[in-house]
């Protein structure tokens, strides 16, 4: 997510280091690429107007002229920038009211609503809720349905009512919570477009009818220009109370984060990461600032370790990568608990300083199958010490895995690559001073 | 109503904001100056059309003012210009000869990230060729995404066209075989295939593509005959990137756009035509199955440029 920007943004940041004093007008050339690569990113060209003029008025400030290491105050200066941008810390669900508390979950067509109300669901049930889901998207065929398969996948109840009168359907199902003891309402609504009145104001009338503690506002991470357009008119028909974005598992450059908090000025409370229920993430503004800017996402990284890895083996895994000490067989040792915490560029891409280095190296997860199937067919000394594996142990690992010695071969230049690139980690500092204060993770 | 008509009534809102401002910056104008130039490009850049292609959009036209006669450069020409070169760059890609759909049956492809509304366009496209005498099957090759098939096989029942479906979990290649192999057997003249939503970096799920394209090719070596990408009009930048793999790994052949009777224009779909030489080859303006047209590249850049006369 964000790799684009975020390489964009590395390769800016070593011109501007590079310079040992910042005249006026190498400033104002980098704000002219600022300016190109937000507006490449997708981030509305009145935002990026305003966030320009900001860095610049700052940048042209005395500190940076006096500064020795001018190139870098100037990057801190965009990395508050951004933070401010993105909204200051994180914002958590508004549980305070009587249960049943109802979610209402809104938004364009094809934004991803129904996906998000499962994952949320899950997510609040992993919070110890109990949550109920909502079919009240009468209008798409078979939208019902599709909750109804999710729900069963997840093994959630979902409240339908056929496809008449979506106001009835959402104040129902808060009686229904209330009988069969579900704590929260997930209201999943019509995918509609924000200059549609009449559909706008059933909107409205669920809204009034349901009162939401929270109204979540769904929008495509891969929207353009007018993403603001629709994020501004829904929040001013219904002064929603957050965002959700989704889709940021593909290449999108994600612009639209910055624009519609910016215009909306509404925080944005989760990301969606994928297909699957659980690629659902909060999201913090500090932290995302971090990832566009290259400088990888630590802290986001070690909850997901610690979600899904037992501290234990996490500290043993980490002490060996920071020694380099990192075998074959630990790799396949770390295997499966590496793979339940997302998909390997995933959680690269959370590495400061991994962004660049992740390029052009194919990740996906049938070659993490053949990668697992090399590995088994290794005898636990070839693990320990892959150095040793010669030709004929070559050929006879790649016959018991149903490999080809070349998938043997490049196994072990990427365990090599994966090697350097773990050296390195211990040797990456931050930027602009600002990274070394947040302690080593796992070392 | 027309096709332009029916643009323009999708397109409303958009263009009286647009038209209205523009309108506002050229009539402050008495010559064409930076600032006016300046203003377009801003105009560009926020319909999507990206930073290269507004900047060779715009270079373009300080060409076609410099041929003009000194008193000649009223800034009034300068929308019409400015419509006329980007009407240029979505028609020089649409290639003149008509859609490949001559074969018995026929075979269309639809292929699209996840939300492009390929469902929906699917079933405005089934109604359009019914519409024109041709015997339309839907192949429900989702069979990953809740509920995908039971949404085909209600859009076929509204639609009237028949809809062939396995249960979830089937492979999707396997479904668009069978598929075919009755199409042929029952002298269907058109079948189209939708396929699950899936972003364009997911190695796996894009060779699962190739594999459809492949699968199909069994049966009739020219099969897939055209392949449409649907494309969300809200899309940013990202759209050409998308088009790009799509078009590596399955052989795009068209473009379906979507989702075009919102205020979003669908500027990205410029830099896509002028780089990768795609037609646009329909626009979606709705939720009907009627709300489908197919593409003018002229009526579209006026509709996205010419003030609005009357206010909607």
């Amino acid at each position: 997510m964000f790799d684009q920007l975020t390489s964009r943004f590395e390769d800016f940041f070593k011109k501007l280091r590079g310079h040992g004093k910042l005249t006026e007008q190498n400033i104002q050339q980098s704000m002219r690429e600022i300016r190109r690569i937000l507006l490449e990113a997708d981030v509305n060209f009145k935002v990026v107007k305003g966030f320009i003029e900001r860095v610049q008025e700052k940048a042209l400030g005395q500190e940076v002229f006096k500064s020795i290491t001018p190139g870098q105050q100037v990057i801190k200066i965009i990395n508050d920038e951004l933070i401010h941008l993105l909204g200051e810390g994180h914002s958590r669900l508004d549980f305070s009211g009587l249960p049943p508390v109802p979610l209402m979950i809104v938004g364009l067509q094809g934004s991803g609503k129904t996906t998000l109300c499962a994952k949320l669901a899950l997510h609040l049930r992993r919070k110890g809720k109990f949550p109920l889901l909502v079919a009240a998207d009468i209008y798409r065929p078979a939208a019902i349905d599709q909750l109804n398969q999710l729900g069963k996948q997840l093994d959630l109840p979902v409240w339908a009512m056929g496809t008449k009168n979506p106001v009835k359907i959402c104040t129902e199902s808060i009686k229904e919570a209330r009988k069969t003891g579900r704590d929260v309402v997930i209201l999943d609504t019509a995918g509609r477009l924000h200059i549609d009145k009449e559909m706008m104001q059933e909107l409205t009338r669920i809204k009034d009818a349901v009162k939401p503690a929270e109204i979540l506002y769904v929008a495509d991470g891969m929207a353009g220009q007018d993403a603001v357009n629709a994020a501004r008119e829904f929040a001013e028909r219904l002064d929603y109370s957050g965002i959700v974005l989704t889709k940021l598992d593909g290449d999108a450059k994600g612009g639209a984060a910055l624009s519609i908090r910016a215009v909306t000025g509404r925080p944005i409370r989760f990301i969606g990461t994928g297909e699957k229920p659980d690629a659902l993430e909060e999201f913090h503004p500090d932290r995302m600032a971090s990832r566009i800017l290259g400088m990888g996402d630590i802290i986001t990284l070690v909850e997901k370790a610690q979600d899904t890895v037992d501290q234990e083996t996490a500290e043993k895994m980490a002490q060996k990568i920071a020694r380099s000490e990192f075998t074959l067989e630990d790799f396949l040792d770390q295997f499966k608990q590496i793979r339940k915490m997302g998909s390997l560029d995933q959680i690269m891409s959370m590495i400061p300083g991994m962004g660049k280095q992740l390029k052009g190296m194919d990740l996906n997860e049938s070659e993490l199958n053949r990668t697992e199937a090399i590995i088994l067919s290794m005898t636990p000394e070839e693990r320990r010490k892959p150095h040793i594996i010669n030709g004929s142990r070559r050929k006879r690992i790649a016959a018991g895995s149903g490999t080809s010695v070349q998938n043997v071969n490049q196994l072990l230049k990427q365990y090599d690559q994966l090697r350097s690139m773990m050296k390195q980690m211990g040797k990456v500092k931050g930027h602009g001073g600002k990274f070394p204060k947040i302690p080593f993770p796992m070392g | 109503m027309g096709i332009f008509n029916k643009l323009k009534g999708g397109l409303s809102k958009t263009r009286q904001k647009l038209g209205s401002q523009l309108k506002n910056i050229i009539n402050s104008h008495a010559r064409i100056d930076d600032e006016l130039y300046d203003a377009l490009e801003e105009t560009l850049i926020a319909a999507d059309i990206g930073v290269d292609a507004t900047l060779e959009i715009l270079d373009a036209l300080r060409d076609k003012v410099k041929q003009l006669s000194a008193n000649g450069k009223d800034p009034d020409i300068i929308l019409d210009l400015l419509a006329e070169i980007i009407s240029e760059s979505l028609s020089s890609s649409v290639v003149e000869s008509e859609l490949n759909l001559d074969h018995h049956p026929a075979v269309i492809l639809i292929v699209g990230v996840n939300g492009s509304g390929k469902t929906t366009s699917i079933a405005k496209l089934a109604y359009h060729f019914q519409r024109k005498n041709r015997r339309v099957m839907l192949a429900a090759a989702d069979t990953f995404r809740a509920a995908a098939t039971e949404q085909l096989l209600e859009w076929g029942n509204r639609v009237g066209v028949t809809v062939v479906h396995q249960q979830s979990g089937a492979d999707p290649a396997a479904v668009a075989f069978d598929a075919l192999q009755s199409a042929r057997a029952k002298g269907y003249d058109l079948l189209i295939i939708d396929t699950a939503g899936r972003l364009h970096n997911k190695a796996n799920l894009m060779q699962e593509l190739a594999k459809i394209s492949r699968v199909l090719k069994k049966q009739d070596p020219d099969a897939p005959h055209e392949v449409f990408l649907v494309l969300d009009s809200t899309t940013g930048q990202n759209a050409l990137q998308q088009a790009k793999v799509f078009q590596e790994i399955s052989g795009v052949t068209g473009l379906v756009m979507s989702k075009l009777d919102g205020t979003a224009k669908g500027g990205a779909v410029i830099p896509i035509c002028r780089e990768l030489n795609l037609p646009l080859r329909f626009i979606g303006l709705g939720e009907k199955k009627e709300d489908l047209e197919v593409f003018d590249p002229a009526a579209y850049a006026k509709a996205i440029l010419e003030p609005e006369e009357q206010p909607a």
